[in-house]
């Protein structure tokens, strides 16, 4: 079974097959626009101390991460990792939230247990990533395996990046998920460089989506940076999983257009290939399609990026205003009780 | 009532819960058509069907990484590990995913993993060790050892009700050599209550696992001497009853802990020092500790014999605390 490598989207047409109207488009757009927000505006929350610890962003990664979490329905599940901003977007997470999760404060996902992108809201399908990558590549496996057991028509979405790829996790999930044949799609975020090593040092296969053919289902490489493509992938491995068809391995090919985290200056990456990407913005290539093949208009578009600015200034108010986790708190929790279990998806 | 192994009544327990709650199921290596390999989950195939009996690859991180996601969408899962040993190849989920889940992000992960644990039959260096103290020692993990059949049978039903990940330590050397009367009825053993196994006076054994047998015997042993042992086995490590354990030392004022995982760092040591820091008082001589000593569990009968404490070592080292 050789890669298949996914051909661009071009007209309205082809989106609205694919499933896309003209509102989901500018939900779309919206949704990148946010997700390249909440990370800019952290940017310099960061460097104005308020944030502690380190700072990371998916800089490049925010189509990839927004067209899968488009393609999935809404009782679906995944676990994103730290590029994947966009499918907390996406999939509802409110911005004030994850500005609070940032700082620290009470009122992020985590209440100040857990610092930057480490958080998820279960309610909304999502699980909170660790920093041990691919780790919750197998959890997602778990999920499928519980749709699957139940005889759900749900399906879990695995992210994963390129450096991971090299762990063990990553073998044991996709290949109890090929043998099983279970309702999973697996998302490779391959940005190229897994903290300074690049991709000859980390896989000696011509795509990491190769691999897919030894666990038994397809693999496919998208252009990380073309939304519209690679949601019409996803789209496709999540009905295919959905009817009983098991994994799709997605290769999303972008470039990190930013260092590790903030610290890093990436002086590694050739100037040349942050110059080359940098022409393939995904927002901007998504704006152009719009404007190209939607008729985008001026208006429409100040309305949608005021109103992005408007939701961002006042997510950060609000977050600002959330209080610091209280020291007295600190021993809650570490032990669930029964009354926990009292939730949507433990009952 | 009926007598039944350690063993039977692990699976009489897992099987009660299977058939009460649809959500439970188990997976692990070899445990649907050949049972496991020791024979837990026998004929649990032929009645749950393969989609709640998964035998799965070889793949103990994704074993414990599936129960977790599985967990996380509403399902109680039961993970058999082939052999305790063999949890070092899912520590990351269990210690990274499941255990800071619940801190962390707010969700509970309801798992039981079992654990064959335990030496005794020449399993050599990857087949005989207890490995509860490492897990011990991570905050959101639950440890349990029981050492009777009753106990085992009240305590995987615990364990499954449990919203926590909880390690289910099953002695192999208990499997099929200790028989007693477990209850018919369905019935849950607390986690984090220990079991007086025999009252005593003049010195207490605080242990948990096979070697509650090993104390059982020494104390029989010392009885005929005029020495009177107070035996409290714990059950659960994580929660550990501390105050059954400094009732007792008050009670006899000398105490020695005994386990079979190796000494140094070995969870004996966490009960040496919390007695020493409460009890410290009324005791009337030092914390005695017999376990194994720092090494790998060796294969070789004479090896494994001086590896894993024996009842004469039980016997010696409470004679020689009672005379202090």
């Amino acid at each position: 079974m050789a890669v298949r490598e996914a051909e661009p989207l071009s007209s309205l047409r082809e989106v609205r097959e694919a499933g896309l109207d003209r509102e989901d488009l500018l939900g779309i757009y919206r949704n990148l626009l946010v997700t390249r927000g909440v990370e800019e505006r952290g940017h310099i929350l960061y460097r104005q101390g308020k944030i502690p610890g380190s700072f990371y962003t998916g800089r490049g990664n925010e189509g990839a991460a927004v067209g899968v979490a488009t393609a999935m329905g809404p009782d679906d599940v995944g676990a994103p990792l730290h590029r994947d901003m966009g499918v907390h977007i996406t999939r509802g997470v409110e911005p004030w939230r994850i500005f609070a999760q940032y700082m620290g404060r009470a009122d992020g996902p985590t209440r100040g247990r857990d610092g930057n992108v480490h958080m998820a809201d279960l309610r909304l399908g999502l699980m909170a990533m660790v920093s041990h990558l691919p780790a919750m590549l197998p959890v997602a496996v778990g999920a499928a395996l519980a749709f699957r057991i139940r005889e759900e028509k749900r399906v879990a979405v695995a992210w994963y990046g390129e450096g991971a790829s090299a762990r063990g996790d990553t073998h044991e999930g996709m290949n109890l998920a090929g043998v099983r044949r279970l309702p999973v799609v697996f998302i490779c975020d391959n940005n190229q460089w897994a903290y300074s090593t690049p991709t000859h040092l980390g896989y000696a296969v011509e795509h990491l989506a190769d691999r897919a053919a030894a666990y038994g289902f397809e693999g496919v490489v998208v252009d990380g940076t073309d939304v519209l493509a690679v949601y019409r992938e996803a789209k496709r491995a999540i009905e295919h999983a959905r009817a009983g068809g098991g994994p799709t391995l997605i290769e999303c090919l972008t470039l990190r257009m930013e260092g590790h985290a903030v610290h890093d200056d990436a002086f590694y990456v050739p100037k040349e290939l942050f110059e080359e990407w940098a022409k393939r913005d995904p927002l901007e290539r998504f704006r152009t399609w719009l404007i190209e093949n939607a008729e985008l208009s001026d208006d429409e578009e100040d309305e949608i990026t005021g109103g992005v600015k408007r939701l961002l200034n006042e997510a950060i108010r609000r977050a600002e205003d959330s209080p610091l986790p209280d020291p007295a708190s600190l021993l809650e929790g570490v032990y669930a009780t029964p009354e926990d279990l009292d939730t949507p998806h433990h009952k | 009532m009926a007598e039944k192994t350690y063993l039977q009544a692990i699976s009489d327990g897992l099987r009660e819960e299977m058939r009460r709650d649809e959500r439970v199921f188990v997976i692990g290596e070899d445990v649907g058509v050949y049972g496991g390999a020791f024979k837990v989950t026998l004929g649990f195939q032929e009645e749950f069907g393969p989609w709640r009996v998964i035998d799965s690859p070889l793949s103990e991180t994704a074993i414990v990484g599936g129960c977790t996601g599985a967990a996380l969408m509403g399902m109680r899962p039961v993970a058999e590990m082939q052999f305790a040993d063999f949890i070092s190849c899912a520590w990351d989920q269990l210690v990274t995913v499941a255990a800071k889940q619940r801190f962390r992000a707010g969700t509970p992960v309801p798992i039981v993993v079992r654990l064959p644990s335990g030496g005794g039959f020449s399993g050599g260096p990857f087949h005989s060790q207890n490995p509860e103290s490492s897990f011990a020692h991570i905050p959101g993990l639950k440890c349990v050892c029981p050492a009777t059949p009753e106990d085992a049978k009240g305590l995987i039903i615990s364990a499954i009700q449990d919203p926590n990940p909880v390690l289910f330590f099953e002695h192999k050397h208990l499997y099929r050599r200790i028989k007693a009367e477990v209850p018919d009825e369905r019935y849950l053993t607390p986690i984090g209550k220990a079991r007086t196994h025999r009252e005593g006076d003049d010195v207490s054994v605080i242990t948990w696992g096979a070697m509650v047998y090993a104390a059982d015997e020494a104390a029989k042993q010392l009885e005929e001497e005029g020495l009177s042992v107070e035996i409290i086995d714990l059950r659960t490590i994580m929660p550990w009853d501390k105050a059954a354990v400094l009732a007792s030392a008050r009670k006899t004022s000398k105490v020695l802990v005994l386990h079979e995982d190796t000494r140094t760092g070995g969870f004996g040591a966490e009960i040496a020092a919390t007695i020493g820091e409460e009890a410290y008082e009324d005791l009337d001589g030092p914390i005695r500790r017999i376990a194994a000593p720092d090494t790998p569990v060796p294969f070789s009968p004479p090896l494994e014999k001086a590896f894993i404490p024996q009842v004469a070592d039980v016997v010696a080292g409470l004679r020689e605390l009672a005379e202090y």
